[in-house]
């Protein structure tokens, strides 16, 4: 442990990975060492990872990771859609694409958490699929299938039954997603 | 060529009479030379000089990163129910108290627990805040500036090429003097000269290991000691505990019959005194482990058992859930907290990197291990407590004593899967807060939390 692990990762990358998520050098290589760790075959990705006190969500967390095995790159893709939104950043030169953790790009990775099968809409059973992963046993499945039935309801406003991720944005508009969306990072 | 020989025959014989006389006869005595302090003040005053000199070099070249210790991320606060309102409130959800926004509470959850969790980071060297000279524990440092280079480049010759062939020679001497000593006295009829013999016989052993080490061991509250008949339990960071308990009292081992080295020194310790050695087949059943451990504790003459509930080694940072078989054993309990410290060398041993050879020549070459040894007052069991809230009671006080975190976590994590029910739990807690407690859904809960605000 320690930054034994940073020599492998090559400056190159480093700077390549900066330059997209916008993580610090000393972020970057500590989040190389957790990965090593995890990463228990050593093959350079993450096929499964187990050894985690499980969330419900987790294993969708891992899917949302969109591809069977992560390599650095992609997990540090995915993270950086957590780094919190700093004032200073908006100051300085505008980026030339929207950058991973602004409120849009957050908002879609938590769409992508419902939408399972990729298809940008968030249909009745994939919400019921999300609900049922979430409360495990504890509902059944009449109660569950009401509560997303109004769900839908209250989101859909072109009466598709399903959620896009515009009405999505609108259902979400008043939460704080800046800030709850966000893991703070230390340095 | 017979000139060559005659020197090396002189070297060697100078070597032996250093090694026996200076090292090996004042250890079996329990004396010291004072060597040693010496050596860990010289040391202590290097690595102060190494943490300026990294300060400063750190200033002029910031692209080096930071050891911390207090983890990559920084949890949130409070529990799901409190977390989950702020993230729904201002806007008060339709009936059902279900929000798609609960979804990124969970999401979130279980990214911090990707990046970094309790359990994972216990078994794993600690990281130190400086570099102490060892290029295992960092492998920037040592292009920061030229001095701190030369004087590693010194501290790998010493360590390797004239600390390590001292302490191994030391190690072998006191393991076959365990062997050899543990044998003849097995040969005597049982009586009480046999076990003075045979506490003898092993104090001196242990006593020649740990000067192999370079261990340095500070003892406290000895009025505290272990006494016959008790059950002695501390906390596990390295298979060299056992040698550092052993160095001041003696005690009966507990632990699977190995093959190899290892089960000629077990089957030799057997023959002088009894130590409770386990076939593998039985250890995996609980009532024989536990009936063996009660007899004898029971012959209140025996010596006392030493047991590492913890079940594995921890990096001794914290301290991990302590097994209950141990505390329904019955009789007293004797806590001992054991810390190491960690800038003279890492003595943890994590089973899964290295294997004990390479551990063992790690440790040789280490600059020295210098431990805090605390015995703790003896603990029972009392009346309306169970053997886990005991187990438990017990773990508080070594954390406490010795300055670690206390966890509740299980050891045995770091090899098997997490159980189902954590994640039963977290779901459960879920349901409540959508549909209420006994399936309806009250509407008042989030007027409740508006009213927090």
């Amino acid at each position: 442990m320690g930054s034994r692990a940073s020599t492998l990762l090559r400056e190159e990358e480093i700077e390549e990975i900066k330059k997209e998520t916008g993580f610090s050098h000393s972020q970057i290589t500590r989040l190389y060492s957790r990965f090593t760790s995890l990463d228990k075959g050593e093959n350079g990705f993450l096929g499964r990872i187990i050894k985690i006190p499980e969330s419900p969500m987790c294993r969708r967390v891992v899917v949302s990771f969109r591809e069977d095995q992560v390599n650095f790159k992609g997990f540090m893709r995915t993270l950086a859609h957590f780094r919190p939104i700093e004032d200073n950043e908006k100051n300085k030169n505008p980026p030339t694409s929207e950058p991973l953790n602004s409120r849009t790009n957050k908002l879609l990775f938590a769409f992508r958490l419902y939408d399972l099968d990729r298809d940008d809409k968030i249909s009745r059973d994939e919400l019921l699929q999300v609900l049922r992963m979430m409360v495990g046993v504890n509902i059944s499945d009449d109660q569950l299938g009401s509560i997303a039935d109004r769900t839908i309801q209250e989101a859909d406003t072109n009466g598709d039954n399903c959620i896009s991720f515009q009405e999505f944005i609108k259902v979400l508009e008043k939460v704080d997603v800046e800030q709850k969306m966000s893991i703070r990072f230390l340095h | 060529m017979e000139d060559l020989w005659c020197v090396a025959g002189a070297i060697f014989q100078l070597w032996m009479v250093v090694v026996v006389f200076f090292i090996m006869l004042p250890a079996m005595f329990g004396l010291s030379l004072g060597v040693t302090g010496v050596y860990i003040q010289i040391l202590v005053k290097i690595l102060e000089w190494a943490t300026i000199r990294i300060q400063k070099g750190r200033q002029e070249q910031p692209s080096v990163p930071v050891p911390l210790h207090t983890g990559i991320i920084e949890r949130a606060r409070g529990s799901m129910e409190e977390q989950m309102g702020q993230l729904r409130c201002p806007r008060p959800p339709a009936a059902g108290e279900f929000c798609l926004s609960d979804a990124m509470y969970f999401c979130k959850k279980g990214l911090e627990s990707i990046v970094d969790d309790q359990v994972t980071q216990r078994f794993s060297s600690e990281e130190l805040a400086s570099w102490n000279l060892l290029t295992r524990t960092n492998q920037n440092f040592y292009y920061i500036s030229l001095r701190l280079t030369i004087i590693w480049g010194l501290g790998v010759f010493v360590r390797y090429c004239i600390l390590f062939p001292l302490r191994i020679t030391l190690a072998i001497i006191g393991l076959s003097w365990l062997v050899i000593g543990t044998t003849l006295v097995g040969f005597l009829p049982e009586s009480s000269a046999k076990k003075w013999l045979s506490e003898l016989v092993h104090l001196t052993c242990y006593r020649i290991c740990a000067r192999g080490l370079s261990a340095t061991i500070h003892y406290h509250n000895k009025e505290n000691r272990p006494q016959k008949g008790g059950i002695c339990v501390a906390n596990h960071t390295t298979p060299i505990d056992v040698v550092i308990l052993a160095n001041d009292g003696c005690y009966a081992m507990v632990g699977q019959i190995h093959g190899g080295l290892m089960g000629v020194l077990q089957r030799s310790m057997v023959r002088s005194c009894p130590h409770v050695w386990f076939e593998r087949s039985e250890m995996k059943d609980r009532h024989t482990v536990t009936s063996r451990l009660r007899d004898h504790v029971a012959a209140k003459t025996k010596l006392p058992i030493l047991i590492f509930p913890e079940g594995t080694c921890v990096n001794n940072t914290s301290v991990m859930m302590f097994k209950k078989g141990s505390f329904e054993i019955g009789g007293t309990i004797y806590p001992v907290a054991i810390k190491y410290d960690p800038r003279f060398g890492d003595a943890f041993w994590n089973s899964s990197k290295y294997n004990m050879v390479s551990y063992l020549l790690r440790m040789m070459t280490s600059w020295a291990i210098v431990v805090n040894v605390w015995y703790l007052p003896p603990m029972t069991i009392q009346d309306g407590e169970d053997a886990a809230q005991f187990a438990n009671r017990v773990k508080s006080a070594i954390a406490h004593q010795g300055g670690l975190l206390d966890l509740a976590w299980d050891g045995g994590l770091k090899r098997g899967k997490v159980k189902d029910s954590f994640k039963e739990e977290q779901q459960k807690m879920y349901s409540n807060i959508i549909v209420g407690q006994n399936g309806i859904g009250p509407p008042e809960k989030c007027s409740q939390t508006k009213e927090d605000q």
